[in-house]
């Protein structure tokens, strides 16, 4: 091709800036700790930024140079018998478009962060957790074999664990980065599974030679692939947030706002996404697998939508907003629209970082309240954070020509033309679109219009380093959708395969139109309705809830799902560790067991410890009677002896 | 009969005599209290054993079985100055000689 990209400068320049600020942190200056913190992704943009011009830009103007690039460590990783695996790095256009996503926003969630944590005391540890983080992500990315990309994501998973846990000396922060962590074990152990599949299967994990050999066999469908894929599915919904393991994310706010800025909204949660659009070639051998996605990714959508219009917390609204908005992109991968999934990822990581930044903001400019029933009045003491939330507002409530219309509108498209199956997943899509516009509005209402509802606040607006990227981003939001799903398809199709073109498929590109207008209608309703509970009538919200109070009570306390998982799952396995495992297996087989042995020792210690008399007379006197034993041995001849008494020992008994 | 005609003691005599010297070693090591009188059991048992290597030398004619008792009497002169030493340290510190009493290796 052209020479070398440095691809492995990628994930190594931020592992730097975690190794140096991990070790030496503590004892830099804080603006050395903040420039190695920033320089170690800028560099990483830069380098992306570069393979991606001489890649795509200027070997091949037109786009699309379909042959994926690859480096491989010449060192090898794994070679036991038939099977290799190597440290490998592909750039495709996928793997590109994620690179720029987690690059990009990845370094002006870092700019952010300087304002954002400034005044805390673990300043360079919480930078070194950044910096590791984007180290794992890109190499989960750039990964050209599972192994390899299992790698990254059990690495994300650490940072995600030690990043929720920031603020560990908080009770609720260490639990709930465990949480996040023990959720996901399941997953994993899902990925794991799949993983060993794919080799049984495959000899291989090389994500190309897996597309490969099920290319040369079209006709093989179902059966091991769908358990593979459904493997493989499950490790994407505990990483991912999907029904049913989506209970992590909303606790996993307790961590700094940026943090769940760039991992749980705007990249880690979407490498299960990420995930099942590389594998893709598996699930379209699987139309279950694939129908299985889908309808995981509709429901998700629909039943977080529903737990946020009831949220006050307004990092919470945001957190089930991310897991419906991650439903929306398992519809996408589950209709095998996969270039639409990722321009939704792409453009819901501009819209919901921005979201989590500018509430971040606000949070900072409240001194850390995050109850949106005390906030208010905001948009006149905040105006570039009431601003670029506006625009996040629109992206994601799907507004014309914000970025979040056009992706949104593709997913629905697909899914509409994808039978009866797709058209009923469509109207939950619909539905839930209306949801995300009011559950949004009602955040925006509440957080910015108004009078300010508690005296107390003193609210300011942030520092420039925060509300840099805010415009960054909101420029993004607006603008990250014009690309379109043709040309941003056309880019991805060497991958991800060709999407539905609307001029050619039924309905013709009337129907493409008519959908698009559906889905802006619905979000006005959505706002309407906002408009009417929190601007007109204040009060019929709490009337509505007075009126319905079994509804809003299951609502407010999510469906009661973490309380049906403890009483099923934790109570239960709670149970069976302290009673099974803690006090038979451990206390009475195990400590019995020492326990016999230690008396054992004591026991015969106790017998032979007359024998050490400490009388030297005795001493002589077993000397004497051993030596005389052992020359009664050597003297007398035993088998003559032994014959008399009519005993034959073996060697002689003939 | 051979050797009572060419007046010579038999060799089986000499072996005896040995063994009953050792033994007699043995009993006064295992019975006496008094230590000197252990230490002398001691050394009853190596010219005891001196005897016999004496009496195997001549009768095979061979050289080494009386170096080798040179070699004892040398080690038994360097054990017996060592060993008076430390019956006479022992003495001035525990003021008896009782080895029943010299039992301070007991638990």
């Amino acid at each position: 091709m052209n020479g070398s990209l440095h691809l492995w400068l990628i994930p190594l320049l931020p592992f730097a800036g975690f190794l140096i600020n991990g070790l030496l942190g503590r004892h830099l200056p804080k603006p050395l700790v903040t420039t190695v913190a920033l320089l170690a992704p800028l560099a990483a943009f830069g380098v992306v930024l570069n393979a991606g011009f001489l890649n795509y830009v200027h070997v091949n103007p037109g786009f699309g140079d379909p042959s994926p690039y690859i480096e491989t460590c010449p060192f090898g990783w794994l070679n036991v018998g038939a099977l290799h695996i190597d440290f490998s790095f592909v750039l495709d256009q996928l793997s590109m478009v994620m690179l720029l996503v987690v690059t990009g926003v990845g370094f002006l969630i870092h700019i952010y962060s300087v304002g954002y944590m400034k005044e805390d005391e673990g300043y360079a540890r919480y930078f070194s957790y950044l910096n590791l983080f984007l180290f794992f992500m890109t190499t989960l990315v750039l990964a050209d074999n599972a192994l390899l990309m299992f790698v990254g994501w059990e690495g994300v998973g650490l940072a995600s664990y030690l990043l929720v846990g920031f603020w560990f000396q908080k009770k609720s922060a260490a639990d709930a980065g465990k949480k996040a962590f023990v959720v996901n074990r399941i997953g994993d152990f899902g990925f794991l599974i799949g993983m060993f599949l794919l080799l049984a299967n495959f000899g291989t994990l090389t994500f190309t030679d897996i597309a490969a050999k099920l290319t040369q066999n079209p006709g093989w469908t179902g059966g091991v692939l769908t358990v593979t894929a459904l493997c493989l599915l499950l490790g994407a919904t505990g990483k991912s947030a999907q029904l049913p393991l989506y209970i992590w994310l909303p606790d996993a706010m307790e961590g700094p706002t940026p943090v769940s800025a760039l991992i749980h909204a705007a990249t880690m949660v979407t490498a299960g996404v990420y995930m099942i659009a590389r594998t893709h070639v598996l699930f379209d051998h699987s139309p279950f697998a694939l129908s299985v996605v889908a309808i995981v990714g509709a429901a998700t959508a629909f039943f977080a939508a529903t737990i946020a219009l009831v949220q006050n917390d307004i990092k919470r609204v945001l957190a089930y907003s991310t897991i419906s908005q991650l439903g929306y992109m398992f519809l996408g991968c589950g209709v095998a629209a996969y270039s639409a999934a990722i321009f939704h990822l792409m453009t819901h990581a501009f819209f919901k970082a921005l979201l989590f930044l500018a509430a971040g903001s606000v949070i900072h400019g409240l001194g850390g309240e995050q109850d949106m029933r005390k906030m208010g009045g905001l948009r006149k003491k905040m105006p570039v954070t009431f601003w670029s939330m506006t625009a996040a507002v629109l992206a994601i409530s799907g507004f014309f020509p914000f970025a979040g219309f056009f992706s949104k509108d593709a997913i629905l498209y697909s899914a509409f033309q994808q039978g009866s199956l797709g058209k009923a997943l469509y109207f939950v899509g619909l539905v839930t679109a209306a949801l995300t516009a009011f559950y949004m509005f009602r955040l925006w209402y509440l957080t910015f219009m108004g009078e300010n509802r508690d005296p107390h606040f003193h609210p300011h607006e942030s520092p420039w380093s925060m509300l840099g990227p805010l415009v960054i981003l909101a420029a993004l939001s607006i603008c990250g959708g014009w690309i379109g799903i043709d040309r941003f398809g056309s880019f991805l199709s060497s991958v991800t395969g060709s999407t539905i073109d609307p001029a050619t498929a039924p309905g013709g590109k009337s129907l493409d139109f008519a959908l698009s207008g559906v889905a802006v209608l619905v979000a006005f309703i959505g706002w309407f309705v906002a408009h009417l509970f929190y601007k007109q009538k204040p009060k019929q919200p709490a009337e509505l809830a007075a009126a319905l109070p079994s509804g809003y009570k299951v609502l407010t306390n999510k469906y009661y799902v973490d309380e049906f998982y403890g009483a099923t799952v934790v109570k239960p396995l709670l149970a069976f560790s302290t009673y099974v495992l803690g006090w038979v297996v451990d206390r009475a087989i195990l400590g019995g067991a020492a326990w016999l042995l230690g008396a054992i020792a004591t026991f015969s210690g106790a017998i032979l410890q007359r024998w050490q008399s400490g009388n030297i007379r005795s001493y002589a006197a077993w000397l004497a009677a051993g030596a005389a034993a052992v020359l009664l041995f050597l003297v007398v001849q035993w088998p003559a002896v032994l014959a008399n008494f009519g005993i034959h020992l073996g060697m002689m008994g003939h | 009969m051979n050797s009572l005609l060419t007046n010579e003691v038999p060799l089986s005599w000499y072996l005896l005599l040995s063994a009953i010297l050792f033994s007699l070693g043995v009993l006064g090591f295992l019975v006496k209290r008094n230590l000197i009188t252990v230490f002398m059991s001691i050394e009853l048992m190596l010219n005891a054993v001196n005897l016999s290597f004496v009496t195997f030398a001549h009768q095979w004619h061979a050289v080494k079985g009386q170096i080798f008792v040179f070699f004892v009497m040398m080690v038994a002169a360097a054990e017996a100055a060592v060993g008076l030493a430390i019956i006479i340290a022992v003495f001035r510190t525990r003021a008896t000689l009782a080895v029943d009493r010299i039992d301070l290796m007991k638990l």
